[in-house]
């Protein structure tokens, strides 16, 4: 179970809701799934690192939020290509803002994004005076619209996002500090690795993935607006995550398994909606799922030392 | 009574009678097993053989409080009180009186007033823990230990963190206990106060009772002869001193962090295995600890091969060619959930990279080598660190940090916890790698382990070092005496305080 309970779970619930529901297990249903879900899953990668190196990032909702506003405004003025990486460069910004925050700050992770999250949530407000920013320039949506054949820009961004991750986190020396930092900050400081730096890099890295996450819904609505996702991205985020086997507790985990996590919560949602099951009920089960990957999580740890 | 962590035997076959109303002190070396001993008689340990008797009755304790119920209690080094509590709620902590399910604050006032009679320590029990220095915290634990109705009180090292005065102080308290009726376990190694306030003194050898004995039939010298070991079945490497002409690899000069470690100045040359001995809060990892840039020293400097350093950290110490083998494994030294390939890699990840990714391939190779270098047995790099043995756990340290390509090494405590298989494998080690050049300081509680290995020998009393030997003609009792500091030698050496 320690190693590959979800890689399990993933195929049984593959299998039930093919057999459960006949457009399950259609090109256009998985093409789908996947696009539906690139954002989560791009958040999800980057919070990943950060869960690694023993962080953790609350501001990623407000994040996401904020770059879609700043990328809608700049828009008309910068044009759309240099509008959306503005957006996200202001993902990388905030996400050096938390490593300050929680490095030289010394303010503990949960409270330090929590503190960001608020601040940025509510500059977006601000900036938007609550109104949606559209956008007309037709160019600002190929990135959000459009597609590869049946595989969505978006979609794409996630896998090459998920592979340079997934390369710079098992095989790089970047990737070694980091579950080391997570894994016993103070073996891996008396072992030369800055740890401090590792942990700043992390959160710009979620930042980042935030910030890229929310050009891509803004690219796609052609609206920026302050009103949206917030915590609940987290929530989903984390769940993916947690769902997938890195633990939160840092120094383990893996990129493919939080595919995975991302995936298996996105099939659940997938499953309710094809088999027309009441959506006031998918909060609760998938509450209690996190409830219990976490509790599994946490007893295989403690029974296998 | 008999325990056993894993490979280390901390108490064999000992038998012991407190009577009460006593103070019965228990003294030897680091790792004679009397901490243990306190440790179980408490409750926060079970004995794997072996009975304890209190009271005529025969327990079985499986946690502190269990201990507590029949009036046994411990204060130790690491002091156990609440910091943002005050004194009174601490000393009532689980033990509050209650009227109608609420704190009774005047009966609570009551009882610490009385209290506060017998034991004449007048602290003002309004006050917050954490704006008192730690001599008072050891009196508000004390006050716990009675208000919790204990009859049998085990102290470990209760004036390590006092100064004269104060040790002074508490010993006239502690006296006072005792004609109260109080039984005092007094664990200690500062010999001269053991002597000044103890009834019975037993000595602990290895984890073996060596004597008991009325404590006016004792000395300091005869308490040293007896905790001084006939040397375990494990031989060593002869030894090789430096070359004449071997260069000084590492210079420390005025290296302070006050008051922990005093302004010290300290050599190793190329080929030189220096012992630094010491008792425990002598300062000698602290002082390996600001070589190595672990922690921040308030002055000083550190020159490797002649050039001075600036040691930010670990990282540019590392990058210096200082290396430390830190002294707890687990906390400090391991990643146990990992591979030992990753954990081996971890000083010099670099070696391993090709056009900037970790190259598996070469580094199976590497790791295998290093691997092979130091006798870690195991199936394969990729296993968990978890899986080995706590002596293969430590050979593969000293992989990592040879892996770093360092000039000097130290080694805190490199044998802790590993069996005599794996000790005399490690000190063929640390043999061959001064041959090859390489500058090692080694701190070890073990005197043999230090005799054993090192050309030289500085011996540390509280964060000075007091004394320098030549391993050739050092012995356990000279290293001995300047670690415990015989009252002669301190009027001759330094005329100040004996702590």
């Amino acid at each position: 179970m320690r190693g590959y309970g979800i890689v399990l779970a993933f195929i049984a619930l593959f299998v039930t809701l093919s057999v459960a529901s006949r457009p399950f297990l259609t090109w256009g249903n998985l093409f789908n799934l996947l696009d539906q879900n690139a954002g989560v899953g791009i958040v999800a990668v980057g919070s990943t690192i950060v869960f690694i190196a023993g962080g953790f990032d609350l501001s990623v909702g407000a994040v996401y939020v904020i770059a879609g506003v700043v990328a809608a405004l700049a828009a008309p003025h910068v044009g759309a290509g240099a509008a959306l990486t503005l957006g996200v460069l202001v993902g990388l910004a905030s996400g050096i803002v938390n490593g300050l925050l929680t490095t030289v700050g010394r303010i503990n992770a949960f409270v330090a994004t929590l503190a960001t999250a608020t601040m940025i949530g509510g500059l977006a407000v601000a900036v938007t005076n609550g109104a949606y920013i559209e956008v007309s320039d037709p160019s600002f949506t190929l990135l959000g619209r459009g597609s590869l054949g049946r595989l969505t820009y978006p979609s794409l961004v996630w896998i090459v996002f998920t592979v340079i991750c997934a390369v710079v986190l098992h095989r790089t020396r970047f990737g070694r500090y980091v579950f080391a930092s997570g894994g016993n900050q103070e073996a891996a400081r008396l072992s030369g690795v800055r740890v401090g730096v590792v942990r700043a890099a992390c959160f710009a890295l979620s930042g980042l993935s935030a910030g890229l996450a929310g050009i891509l819904l803004v690219s796609r609505t052609a609206t920026g607006q302050a009103a949206g996702a917030s915590f609940d991205l987290v929530v989903l985020a984390v769940a993916g995550i947690v769902i997938g086997g890195t633990s939160i507790l840092g120094g383990e985990g893996a990129i493919w398994r939080t595919i995975l996590g991302v995936l298996l919560l996105a099939m659940i949602g997938n499953g309710f909606d094809l088999l027309n099951v009441d959506p006031n009920y998918q909060d609760v089960v998938r509450g209690a799922i996190i409830a219990i990957a976490v509790g599994i999580d946490a007893w295989a740890r403690r029974s296998s030392n | 009574m008999s325990k056993r962590f894993g490979a280390v035997v901390a108490l064999r076959d000992i038998d012991l009678t407190i009577e009460r109303g006593a103070i019965h002190a228990l003294v030897g070396e680091n790792g004679a097993g009397k901490s243990t001993l306190g440790r179980i008689i408490a409750g926060g340990q079970r004995p794997d053989a072996g009975s304890l008797v209190v009271n005529g009755r025969a327990v079985r304790y499986r946690h502190p409080s269990d201990a507590l119920r029949d009036g046994l209690t411990a204060i130790t080094q690491e002091l156990t009180l609440v910091p943002a509590m005050t004194v009174m709620q601490n000393v009532f902590l689980g033990t509050e009186s209650t009227k109608g399910g609420l704190l009774d604050g005047r009966t609570q006032r009551k009882q610490y007033a009385e209290l506060d009679e017998t034991t004449g320590f007048g602290i003002p029990g309004h006050l917050r823990v954490a704006a008192l220095p730690v001599a008072e915290r050891q009196k508000v634990e004390i006050l716990r230990a009675l208000a919790r109705r204990a009859e049998l009180i085990v102290m470990d090292e209760p004036t390590a963190a006092l100064g004269k005065d104060e040790a002074a102080r508490l010993l006239t308290v502690i006296r006072r206990l005792r004609d109260k009726g109080v039984t005092i376990l007094y664990v200690s190694h500062v010999l001269h106060e053991v002597l000044a306030i103890a009834d019975t003194v037993t000595v602990l050898r290895d984890g073996v009772r060596i004597r008991t004995a009325a404590a006016d039939t004792q000395t300091p010298e005869t308490l040293v002869a007896a905790m001084l070991g006939r040397s375990l079945n494990v031989t060593f490497p002869p030894k090789t001193p430096p070359g004449r002409d071997a260069d000084v690899v590492l210079s420390v000069q005025r290296l302070a962090r006050v008051p922990v470690v005093k302004p010290t100045d300290l050599e190793v040359r190329h080929g030189e295995i220096v012992g630094l001995a010491g008792l425990v809060g002598s300062g000698r990892s602290e002082l390996a600890r600001l070589i190595f840039g672990a922690d921040k020293p308030s002055q000083g400097t550190v020159a490797v091969d002649g050039r001075t350093v600036r040691i930010r950290g670990p990282h540019s110490a590392l990058r210096a060619g200082i290396a430390m083998l830190p002294e707890s494994r687990q906390e400090q030294g391991l990643l146990t959930q990992r591979s030992i390939a990753e954990n081996i890699t971890l000083t010099r990840p670099r070696q391993v990279e090709r056009v900037g990714f970790i190259s598996k391939h070469a580094e199976t190779k590497e790791v295998t080598a290093a691997m092979r270098r130091v006798d870690v047995r195991a199936t394969s790099p990729a296993d968990r660190v978890a899986t080995l043995s706590g002596g293969n756990q430590q050979k593969m340290l000293f992989a990592k940090w040879l892996f770093a390509n360092p000039r000097v090494l130290i080694a805190d405590e490199p044998t802790r916890g590993v069996d005599v298989g794996a000790k005399r494998a490690i000190y063929e080690l640390i043999h061959r790698l001064a041959a090859d050049g390489l500058g090692i300081l080694l701190i070890s509680s073990e005197l043999e382990e230090l005799l054993g290995l090192s050309h030289r020998i500085l011996v540390m009393r509280a964060g000075q070092i007091v004394a320098e030997l030549d391993g050739r003609d050092a012995d356990e009792e000279a290293v001995m005496r300047a670690a415990f500091g015989t009252l002669s030698e301190h009027a001759v050496a330094t005329g100040g305080d004996p702590r």
